[in-house]
């Protein structure tokens, strides 16, 4: 986020896209509610389904899933058409706006509506709250991100940001929600094939001396594979072994019968989990890590705030925190990792990374600290591109709306989308092992809109079959105005019916997300579960 | 906001104009019995028990909704308020079950501690009591209305907060009762679970059934640190006792969530002490993964790899990271990959 979860409530327009907000993140969504209710904000939802923060909402737009980049430029096209521009935040902060402007010129809202199914009139009305609002906030999950237009759709929500001028104060921003609690840690410390800690790019020089020196190692010189090209490369036979750290891919991926060849054909694969998971079923060596309330540590929220995580009880069992057992495996090959306590870790990360590097741990300990945080007196950074940009103007990039890479066809007439339930989260690891929140919901259902239900003959509660071109589960109903017509809805944290075994694996050309949110299917009535 | 001075008790304090007598008075340590106060709340003044003297004034102040202006002379604690609330206090406990034997709120009711601080010894009112039995089948929310106090607490967090408008007020004078449209099940409603009326009831009236007889608040032990569910990143504390984690808490107005929380961060726990936790390591032997000694399955990965790396090459080994292990875990991980194999092949699913 540029922002903080704090300051949303300090916006006067909030337009929530792609987030099933009060289901997947309720703490922001407290916020949103809170901006509402207490402040008079305007709350605009765009969202294929009616999601519960609808009912909060000033407008609804449900647009066709996978069409996101023609609702946006449909809203900057009514900004532009009616003056409704930031023109002094354009002219003084950013560049580009004339190549932006060509592209807007043929989304007008009646283009939009035919490709979006989004009437004309409602956005129009959407871009105008938007627009005239004093401080606008964008928030948004993994329904922009999850497309093989996923990048366009992030700088389309750059655009509008920037021509509104919502970009640096309270209360505005471009505020993207991370789905697990150190997903943005991950991204920083380099758990990624093109970057090391702090994004500083494996083929940079400056970063390749720096491993040598800091490291006393040398730095493989190409970018590595991203999770999806591993178990291509996997399937392949360019990959022969696999180390995975507290990850389900066997659940959480797309494809999942991809998925399962290329872990059967790895030579080697070795997991480091808490429980015996679908992915760990394959692996040659299972090492037991440990939860969150047996590790010290910090974590990195949604806004980017560094915090610290502490150890409340022993490792259960003989199960190690995993820093330890990597540390164990790297000794053994020959690099010694000797750290005695993770403060230790935490401090040679800031001394790695220039983002981090007034993080230490005796710090965190005591506060919060939102990085970008140079040095040990700076007080961290709560909102982003206050004065300047990182590269100093901000840029626009104009982009075209293309389809989905599946589209519904006579064959696979419905479009699937996937997403998350309140009382579960992501494969179930955690949630599905506790007892409360499984009791409150344990299995998977299908949303499906009524229309669509009685043309296929299916009641509430009737097992259906979902098929696509990658696979067919079983699962049962929920017939509900929830999901839009012409399209159906599940969650993908049940190994009983897994969605994944349905979901389309085509790549985001440049972020490398597979469409999780599209692909084409078939319904069927099925006469029960077997 | 303006400084102003104002006098607690004898003491000169200096203060902002906009904090409330309440606020003043915790700040700076004076004990002020309140029941329907909640700070994530807006004041309430329903139980009557923050009254306080300020001079000048003809009648007693409710604290939580008084706020202070220069010059105020305040008296937190006299003769005719401790009788006030020893009477408030009486009434209240004339219609309680007062089973804090078991009752899961002891040693965390505020109801028990300020009859204690008051020094109740004897109860002079006999009345009507409420005899309610309803059972509210969910697995998270234990409602027990005999415990009420009508403090409202609930209502208003569920509203103001959460804004889900779950419970209200039903009846009148000694029926009125806390409860949901047509006193129908928590899960009949729009209730999200969020558990946010459990950490404002100041009784036993609301309370938690995962940690039931888990362990009382005085045998656990507090460890504050991060929820490991979504990226929001909420404060939260576990109550752990032997080396079991049975329940989750928040301090109140701290954190990113402002002492709040949803319903996985709260009731989400009981996978740490799971039976199923993986507690050794395991070795595939023949078809079959069997349990093995730390040594013998580092031993066999570090060899492995270092096979295959020869073999094949670095490149021909990828790893995952995770987005549920700590920064210092992930930036080992990538190091490891990096630094140890030589391969950048190191992802983790921030996509998915
Ligand atoms: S659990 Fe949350 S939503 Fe349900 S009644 Fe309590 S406060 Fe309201
Ligand atoms: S308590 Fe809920 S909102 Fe907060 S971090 Fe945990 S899962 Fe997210």
């Amino acid at each position: 986020m540029t922002n903080t979860i704090a300051d949303i409530a300090q916006a006067k327009a909030i337009l929530v896209m792609g987030s099933n907000t009060t289901e997947a993140h309720p703490i922001v969504a407290l916020s949103i509610k809170q901006a509402v209710s207490e402040n008079g904000a305007k709350l605009i939802v765009i969202d294929p389904r009616r999601i519960r923060l609808v009912d909060y909402a000033h407008l609804w737009l449900s647009q066709k899933a996978g069409t996101d980049v023609a609702v946006l430029n449909g809203l900057m096209n009514v900004i532009l058409t009616e003056g409704l521009e930031d023109k002094q935040f354009i002219a003084g902060r950013t560049e580009g706006f004339g190549e932006l402007k060509n592209v807007l010129a043929k989304y007008t809202p009646e283009y939009v509506e035919e490709i979006s199914g989004i009437p004309a009139d409602l956005l129009r009305e959407a871009a105008r709250i938007f627009a005239r609002s004093e401080r606008g906030s964008l928030i948004y999950a993994m329904g922009i991100t999850q497309h093989t237009t996923g990048t366009d759709n992030v700088l389309s929500i750059a655009n509008l940001a920037m021509m509104t001028g919502n970009i640096g104060k309270p209360g505005t921003g471009v505020n993207p929600l991370r789905g697990q609690n150190n997903v943005q840690g991950a991204c920083d410390m380099g758990a990624l094939p093109g970057c090391v800690s702090g994004y500083q790019n494996v083929c940079d020089q400056r970063t390749i001396t720096k491993c040598k020196d800091l490291w006393g190692a040398k730095l493989p010189e190409k970018p590595g594979l991203s999770v999806v090209e591993m178990f291509e490369a996997a399937l392949r036979g360019e990959v022969k072994a696999m180390h995975i750290m507290g990850e389900n891919p066997m659940l959480s991926d797309p494809d999942l019968g991809h998925v399962e060849k290329a872990l059967r054909k790895l030579d080697f694969l070795v997991v480091q989990d808490i429980f015996l998971t679908e992915t760990a079923e394959f692996a040659d060596v299972v090492l037991p890590g440990v939860t969150f309330a047996e590790r010290d540590g910090t974590f990195t929220n949604t806004e980017r705030r560094v915090q610290r995580v502490r150890k409340a009880i022993e490792p259960v069992g003989d199960s190690r925190p995993d820093w330890g057992i990597i540390c164990e495996l790297s000794r053994r090959i020959g690099y010694k990792m000797d750290y005695s306590s993770v403060g230790e870790i935490t401090d040679e990360i800031a001394s790695f990374t220039p983002t981090y590097a007034g993080i230490t741990f005796e710090r965190v300990s005591r506060e919060g600290v939102q990085w970008p945080c140079p040095n040990p007196d700076h007080p961290g950074t709560p909102i982003l591109h206050a004065e300047k940009f990182t590269r100093g103007l901000g840029k626009f990039h104009p982009v075209e709306h293309k389809p989905p890479a599946e589209e519904p066809d006579e064959e696979y007439p419905l479009i699937l989308t996937t997403g998350r339930y309140l009382f579960q989260y992501h494969t179930g690891t955690m949630s599905r092992h506790s007892r409360g929140l499984e009791e409150m919901c344990h299995e998977a259902r299908v949303e499906i809109n009524p229309a669509d239900a009685d043309k296929l003959k299916v009641k509430e509660g009737d097992w259906v079959k979902l098929i696509t071109r990658r696979g067919k589960i079983k699962v049962k109903a929920c017939v509900t105005e929830r999901a839009p017509k012409g399209t159906v809805f599940m969650p993908f944290h049940f190994k009983e019916s897994p969605a994944n075994v349905l979901t389309n694996p085509a790549l985001d050309p440049v972020s490398k997300i597979p469409e999780l949110k599209v692909c084409a299917v078939r319904v069927e009535k099925a006469g029960s579960r077997q | 906001m303006a400084q102003v001075n104002v006098t607690i008790d004898g003491r000169q304090i200096k203060t902002e104009s906009e904090k409330t007598v309440l606020e003043v008075a915790k700040e700076n340590g004076i004990y002020i019995p309140t029941l329907c106060h909640d700070p994530r709340l807006k004041p309430y003044g329903a139980c009557r028990l923050c009254l306080v003297e300020v001079e000048g004034a003809k009648e007693p102040l409710l604290a939580c909704a008084t706020q202070v202006a220069d010059g105020m002379v305040i008296a937190t604690d006299t003769v005719t308020l401790h009788e006030i609330r020893k009477t408030i206090v009486e009434l209240l406990l004339s219609n309680h079950p007062l089973d804090c034997l078991v009752c899961e709120s002891t040693g965390q009711c505020e109801l028990q501690d300020i009859a204690y601080n008051l020094g109740i010894e004897e109860i002079r009112f006999e009345g009507e009591r409420h005899t309610y039995t309803i059972e509210d089948f969910n697995p998270l929310i234990e409602r027990d209305p005999n415990k009420c106090i009508l403090c409202g607490r609930c209502v208003r967090i569920c509203q103001e907060v959460q804004q889900d408008f779950v419970y209200d007020f039903a009846e009148r004078g000694f029926e009125t009762i806390v409860t949901t449209p047509y006193d129908r099940s928590l899960i009949k409603t729009l209730c999200e679970f969020c558990g946010q009326c459990i950490s404002t009831c100041p009784t036993g009236a609301l309370t938690e059934r995962l940690s039931r007889f888990k362990g009382r608040v005085w045998e656990t032990k507090k460890t504050k640190t991060i929820c490991p569910y979504c990226g929001c990143g909420c404060q939260i504390e576990l109550y752990s006792k032997n080396s079991e984690v049975v329940r989750v808490g928040t301090e109140v107005k701290s954190g990113v969530n402002s002492g709040n929380l949803c319903v996985k961060g709260r009731f989400g726990y009981d996978f740490i002490n799971h039976p199923d936790r993986l507690t050794a390591p395991l070795v595939r032997k023949g078809r079959k993964l069997k349990k093995a000694s730390w040594e013998e399955a580092l031993d066999l990965v570090a060899l492995k790899l270092s096979e295959i790396k020869k073999k094949h090459g670095a490149d021909s080994i990828a790893f995952l990271s995770s987005a549920k292990c700590t920064n210092e875990e992930n930036y080992l991980m990538q190091k490891f990959a990096r630094a140890v194999i030589g391969t950048n092949n190191i992802d983790h699913c921030a996509r998915l």
